[in-house]
């Protein structure tokens, strides 16, 4: 395969006639303004992210509310915050629980229940104050839905490092060593079938591979392996690997085949093996397209929500051990996100955690661009 | 012979798009001023209420929407306006109160719908069936952490709750955890279904939920205190106030309900509603 070298625009204007078709200009625009689109809307949604993140970056929430409500409102204004009940006549309980449960005592002839949340409403405004200081969210304590809320992320770096540490050192290889076989092993009719069959792999709902991991990988790794926890990091990563096998397996394979031929070729008539030359020639060759290939399946395996939602257990815990369960990012937001009140502080801090989401991954995509770049160079100008 | 396939293949693509635009004008159309109502909120909750939509006498008057997401879900989406009923398994707090008040200048409408008790799930292959609360509580937050301190097994206690968005999860923690937080190593489950499964399949496990989703699972036997009677999740004593973990199911409405939705929400609370209530395993609201 030759290198193209695409001319400059300067280089173009000399030999290249500008067309003078209404049509295709008219087409060339659009392409330009679709292409850039694409580029503003990434901005925009970073934006609206960050936008929404922003109280809490700006320390909105470090001063507990706490003093401003119970100034304002009284206790028989509190009192006053009760919906209006439709039918009253129904009560929670006739019979009287006794002092070590229950401390107040139900009043059989005050019908209404709410009597019950009167007083622990002032316990409650004391405590929904947002208590957001730094010291809070490196904490590692992550119950967002409680009097004191914690919203330690912690728990959520390490469970996100874990699954995605097994998941990449099961798929990554996986997905390595298969592509090795598709682009120099397989007899042709086999590569025509394997290499479709994986790329339908790659879409699968991810859904159905955590519902599958749910309900059988977990119960046989319990079986095999005698883990405490069924749902854990390492069934995690097993469905998060599954999921990221199929990138892997696609860009490393398009990589191998665009080594060129005459690699192989030389490599083989200096006597090498097959295995030789595939492992020690190409593949090295091949080295910034695979790892590309392993980054986008980091980057696959950071952001997966559904599967690290069924299968992980989403227990927010601070331990180093693979068979503990854990609590990703990801699945934090989607488990979430739906019943945050708009604007609270628990809505700012799962913003908070979409923007480092956002952050790794671009870290990642500009890191292999610029990797890849100095890697090519050098492998092209080394030989 | 090309020319002629080319043809044959204009006139398809023609006639297929003045289909799709015919279609889609027509099924515009089909639906003639038919009141959508939504009801969002509860996960326990969303297999009741679209049995209730399914019951409904006049129900071909109107279109019901029925979705679950946890009971936070669908207090948040009262607030914010995309729902016109919420289902809710625990009552609202007052900052929900609050928003409404200041969206709405009205505090709510709760309406009770039915009554349910939380049932704590062991495994069917577990020795301990007796609990106290204290203990449920000191499971949960992480100070009892072996089943042979309740007179089980000598095994470690598998934790599972509900994610923090569900009513269940909140009434859980406030009534059973009186407001401390659950142990870090607790797993969170989406859905009962999801928990109900769990616990099912680890013999060390315990977990909490509706008492209508027993399945495949045994409920305990709860008590208030070590000196007062252990009483299973039964109808009579949820009823009569001896099973300590009960609670109402409510429906909370933003503004006082008129035509369709009030039929509806009269319907649900009347005999032949609760009736229904009792087909699903929950419990109605009062004895008619």
């Amino acid at each position: 395969m030759e290198q193209v070298t695409t001319p400059s625009p300067e280089q173009r204007h000399s030999f290249v006639r500008k067309t003078n078709n209404i049509g295709e200009r008219i087409i060339e625009r659009c392409v330009k303004i679709i292409g850039g689109v694409a580029v503003v809307l990434i901005f925009l949604i970073l934006l609206f992210v960050l936008r929404e993140a922003l109280p809490l970056l700006m320390g909105a929430f470090s001063q507990s509310r706490t003093a401003q409500s119970t100034a304002q409102s009284s206790l028989s204004d509190t009192l006053n915050l009760k919906p209006e009940v439709y039918n009253p006549d129904v009560i929670l309980s006739e019979h009287q629980a006794p002092e070590e449960f229950a401390p107040e005592v139900y009043n059989p002839d005050v019908s209404v229940p709410t009597t019950i949340h009167a007083e622990k409403i002032n316990n409650e405004t004391e405590a929904e104050g947002d208590h957001i200081t730094l010291a809070n969210i490196l904490g590692t304590v992550w119950q967002p839905v409680s009097t004191m809320p914690k919203f330690g992320i912690m728990p959520l770096i390490i469970g996100t490092a874990k699954t995605t540490f097994v998941a990449i050192f099961i798929g990554a290889p996986l997905g390595i060593l298969a592509a090795l076989y598709a682009a120099f092993f397989a007899p042709r009719r086999l590569r025509e079938i394997i290499k479709p069959m994986v790329e339908i792999l790659a879409g699968f709902p991810s859904v159905v591979i955590g519902f599958f991991c749910l309900l059988y990988v977990g119960s046989a790794l319990q079986n095999l392996f005698g883990f405490d926890f069924r749902l854990n990091a390492f069934v995690g990563g097993i469905g998060l690997a599954i999921a990221v096998i199929p990138i892997v397996f696609t860009i490393t394979e398009d990589a191998l085949s665009a080594v060129p031929k005459s690699l192989l070729e030389a490599s083989l008539a200096m006597g090498a093996t097959q295995w030789e030359s595939a492992y020690k020639v190409m593949l090295p060759a091949a080295f910034p397209g695979v790892f590309a290939a392993v980054l986008l399946g980091i980057g696959r395996a950071f952001g997966e929500t559904m599967i690290a939602l069924m299968a992980t257990g989403n227990a927010a815990m601070v331990s180093a051990s693979i068979g503990d369960p854990v609590r990703t990012f990801s699945a934090t937001i989607g488990a979430e996100m739906g019943e945050v009140i708009w604007g609270s502080a628990h809505y700012s801090i799962l913003f908070f955690l979409g923007v480092l989401l956002f952050i790794v991954s671009f870290t990642l995509n500009a890191v292999t661009e610029l990797f890849i770049k100095e890697r090519l160079a050098k492998k092209l100008q080394g030989g | 012979m090309n020319q002629q396939i080319n043809r044959f293949r204009n006139i398809t693509l023609r006639v297929l798009l003045g289909c799709t635009f015919i279609f889609s004008y027509a099924s515009a159309q089909d639906n003639p001023r038919k009141p959508v109502l939504t009801i969002k909120g509860s996960d326990t909750m969303v297999i009741l209420v679209q049995r209730w939509t399914e019951m409904f006498p006049d129900k071909s008057k109107v279109q019901f929407q029925v979705t679950g997401g946890g009971s936070g879900t669908g207090i948040s989406a009262l607030i914010n306006g995309t729902t016109d009923i919420c289902s809710s398994s625990r009552p609202m707090k007052p900052s929900e109160v609050k928003q409404i008040r200041e969206k709405y200048k009205y505090n709510g409408l709760e309406v009770r719908v039915a009554r349910d008790g939380i049932a704590v799930y062991l495994n069917v292959n577990n020795p301990v069936q007796n609990l106290t609360i204290g203990q449920v509580k000191r499971v949960y937050t992480g100070e009892i952490v072996n089943w042979k301190e309740l007179g089980g097994n000598d095994a470690k206690i598998v934790l599972y709750s509900r994610e923090n968005n569900s009513g269940t999860y909140e009434f859980f923690k406030e009534h059973v955890l009186q407001k401390q937080d659950f142990a870090s190593q607790t797993q969170h489950m989406v859905g009962t279904g999801a928990l109900v499964n769990a616990v099912a399949k680890d013999p060390n496990a315990i977990g909490f939920g509706g008492i209508a989703y027993a399945s495949g699972v045994k409920p305990a036997a709860l008590a208030f205190n070590e000196s007062s009677r252990y009483v299973l999740p039964k109808e009579e004593e949820i009823l009569s106030g001896n099973y300590p973990v009960s609670r109402l199911l409510y429906f909370y409405l933003k503004e006082r309900p008129s035509g369709l939705t009030k039929e509806f929400i009269d319907w649900v609370i009347s005999k032949s509603g609760q009736d229904v209530v009792n087909e699903v395993g929950y419990l109605p609201t009062k004895k008619f």
